[in-house]
């Protein structure tokens, strides 16, 4: 097995050795969603506008969460380091490990996606958009994730100030996120938000493997 | 104590130069000035009392540290990669106490280019092939740090930083280190080990000792 | 032992970067700095004060744009300097470059404060409210936050080595990342106010107007300039002070 796989095998491993933290993640997602009638009051045509906000938020909000597994364990048991004389660069090992991230954490909230559709009262098309722009959106927003996670995996307290660094640089994916799914103010203007939000998270994930990888040789010594 | 059966005949001459070499660790100087040559088969042992800069030196070979000076790995075919064959055994274990033992040393295998066929005689090797698909969660600290040797086992590099390689193990387990690194070092292998108890190898190494500086 | 310094003098721009040298020609720059800012301001106050007229549309409340805009104009350049600086810092592993951005991310910060306050100022007479989801506040508001953020990761490393070089890797991301957020920021409120005075084809504004603001604007980045060369010569002396109670906490009698 290749090294890229390797990574991944293991990642998925633990995932699915700790299960019960992605059923956590999970439910705090839907939790989110699910508070928000109590929040703004039960009327129903609100919700399925805000709707499409809300599980942005709480998908950010959850991937918050679980980043801070991402590098920290491999810096606490000594991993980080040995994969300094791994076989292959740091940045395919960051590769490797936000496929993994993705498959195991992000592909679960997708799937949750539809609870919040019948909590909040989306209808199907835009569930499907708002999956599709899921699906578009979240490689970008798990990329600057990883840069905030690995900039901090050297301090105790950087699952507190992780989030403070990545949240205003992830405004661009969440407007045109939620561009992509709310109806257009004009026409069209869905469509071009959706080619923004898939640019912006391709160029994040082309960026991400350089800096994250930077950051963690930068903080193992 | 048996040799490691399936240990590589030999390895690909391997030589270490080191010239002047001063290390940086969190914008202080650790060591200066520092000069010595290892060849195939050769082990230095490093000694001293505590943060006198063993572990940093080990860091600096490893590629981990700022460093000014030369460090210059001779071998066949100068690799692009030079962190790349050689291992570092820290004090962290490097294991995940959720997976098996197996799938443990599978991804170090695969990870460093080793060869899983590796696996079951290492873990032999480690006494601990009879727990190989229980999780390492369940091992005891000197339990932990053999499956953490172990690991330098699945996949053979010529080169070995080893940091306080027999902590926490029994005077069984000392012996069985140094066999193993007796094994290495016939097998044409260099190693930097650094230790304030004296190991067990059929050869009496070269000692550098490090001192306060000043 | 590790000294092997020879005796070589130093190089113009060695001079320059070395942070001792710099104590020593930077000292000759804060009087010259805080008299050409202090000028400056009350050359400039004085004009927009006193010596520009209302403008037809907002009245008085124009005036709230010499001190708005010049530190609009500062949020932006203080975030450039930080961004060079981080290079230099990743690239050349240079000290002066981890003090140049430990010292400008406050300025930048209070710099920002400062165009979002009076932002808010100007906004209660035009828009009738402080605050309004405008495309240039709104930018305005997440740079603050990326400064912010950027202070807290300084603060939150005891190692500052370390903490120069991770700042430095995400104060590059934010790079990157502020003309994506401008951009979708704008797109998201297209209600902004067109950029108005440095448009092709020569500025709108009238020479009143625009003289104060120049004025203004040269003030303020004295200001920074000094602030900027004190917070790097305070930054240095206590680099300083924590080697030396590093050396003292490792050797029991030196």
């Amino acid at each position: 097995m290749t090294p890229f796989n390797a990574i991944i095998r293991r990642d998925i491993r633990l995932a699915i050795a700790a299960g019960g933290d992605l059923l956590t993640l999970l439910l705090f997602f839907i939790l989110v969603g699910a508070l928000m009638p109590f929040a703004v009051g039960p009327d129903k045509a609100l919700l399925a506008r805000i709707a499409p906000g809300i599980t942005w938020v709480a998908a950010l909000l959850a991937l918050l969460l679980a980043l801070d597994r991402l590098f920290k364990t491999d810096a606490e048991d000594g991993s980080l380091r040995a994969f300094r004389n791994a076989a292959v660069s740091m940045e395919t090992i960051v590769i490797a490990k936000l496929v993994a991230f993705w498959l195991s954490v992000m592909l679960p909230l997708l799937v949750a996606v539809p609870v919040h559709a019948l909590l909040l009262g989306m209808n199907l098309e835009t569930l499907a958009r708002m999956m599709l722009a899921l699906l578009a959106g979240s490689p970008g927003l798990l990329a600057l994730g990883a840069i905030g996670a690995a900039v901090t995996v050297s301090l105790r307290r950087g699952g507190l100030i992780a989030p403070v660094l990545i949240l205003p640089l992830a405004v661009p994916i969440l407007i045109f996120g939620i561009g992509a799914v709310a109806p257009p103010p004009a026409p069209g203007a869905d469509r071009a938000a959706m080619l923004f939000l898939t640019a912006i998270s391709l160029v994040l994930v082309a960026i991400a493997p350089f800096a994250a990888g930077l950051a963690l040789r930068m903080s193992e010594d | 104590m048996t040799g490691f059966m399936t240990y590589p005949a030999h390895f690909a001459v391997r030589r270490l130069t080191i010239e002047g070499l001063s290390c940086t660790r969190g914008g202080r100087e650790i060591l200066s000035g520092l000069g010595l040559r290892l060849g195939p088969g050769e082990a230095l042992v490093l000694t001293g009392p505590n943060g006198v800069g063993k572990s940093s030196l080990l860091m600096c070979l490893a590629g981990l540290l700022d460093h000014s000076g030369k460090i210059v790995w001779h071998g066949q075919g100068e690799d692009d990669r030079p962190g790349a064959d050689l291992h570092f055994l820290s004090h962290l274990p490097s294991l995940k106490p959720h997976l098996s033992l197996r799938h443990n040393l599978e991804f170090w295998a695969d990870l460093n280019g080793g060869d899983r066929a590796l696996i079951d005689p290492a873990l032999d090797e480690a006494r601990l092939g009879h727990a190989a698909d229980l999780s390492a969660g369940l091992l005891s600290a000197g339990q932990v740090r053999r499956l953490a040797i172990a690991r330098l086992l699945v996949a053979p590099r010529p080169v070995w930083l080893l940091d306080e390689p027999t902590a926490a193990l029994d005077s069984q387990g000392d012996t069985w280190v140094g066999g193993l690194i007796d094994a290495h070092l016939g097998a044409g292998g260099l190693a930097v080990i650094a230790s304030h108890l004296p190991l067990k190898l059929s050869e009496k190494p070269r000692t550098l000792s490090l001192g306060r500086r000043g | 032992m590790a000294s092997t310094e020879t005796a070589r003098p130093m190089r113009w721009y060695e001079k320059l970067a070395h942070p001792g040298q710099f104590l020593v020609w930077s000292a000759y720059l804060i009087w010259p700095l805080a008299l050409a800012s202090a000028a400056f301001f009350v050359w400039g106050l004085w004009l927009a004060l006193f010596a520009s007229p209302d403008d037809y549309q907002m009245g008085a409340t124009v005036r709230i744009m010499y001190i708005h805009v010049p530190n609009a104009w500062l949020s932006q350049l203080v975030y450039g300097i930080m961004a060079v600086a981080a290079i230099g810092t990743l690239v050349w592993r240079h000290p002066m470059s981890d003090v140049t951005m430990k010292a400008a991310a406050p300025l930048g910060a209070v710099f920002t404060t400062m165009a979002l306050f009076t932002g808010a100022l100007w906004g209660r007479p035009t828009w009738g409210t402080f605050w309004e989801w405008d495309g240039r506040m709104t930018s305005t508001l997440i740079l603050l936050f990326i400064y912010l953020g950027l202070i807290a990761l300084w603060a939150a490393f005891e190692d500052k080595l370390r903490a120069a070089k991770l700042v430095a890797i995400l104060t590059l991301v934010g790079a990157i990342n502020i003309p994506v957020i401008k951009f979708s920021v704008d797109w998201w409120n297209t209600l902004h106010q067109p950029s108005s005075v440095f448009v092709a084809g020569g500025p709108k504004m009238p020479m009143s107007i625009l003289m104060p603001l120049f004025v203004m604007l040269f003030a303020f980045t004295f200001l920074f300039a000094l602030l900027q060369i004190l917070m790097m010569r305070t930054e240095i002396v206590s680099r300083r002070i924590s080697t030396l109670e590093r050396r003292m906490a490792m050797e029991p009698a030196a």
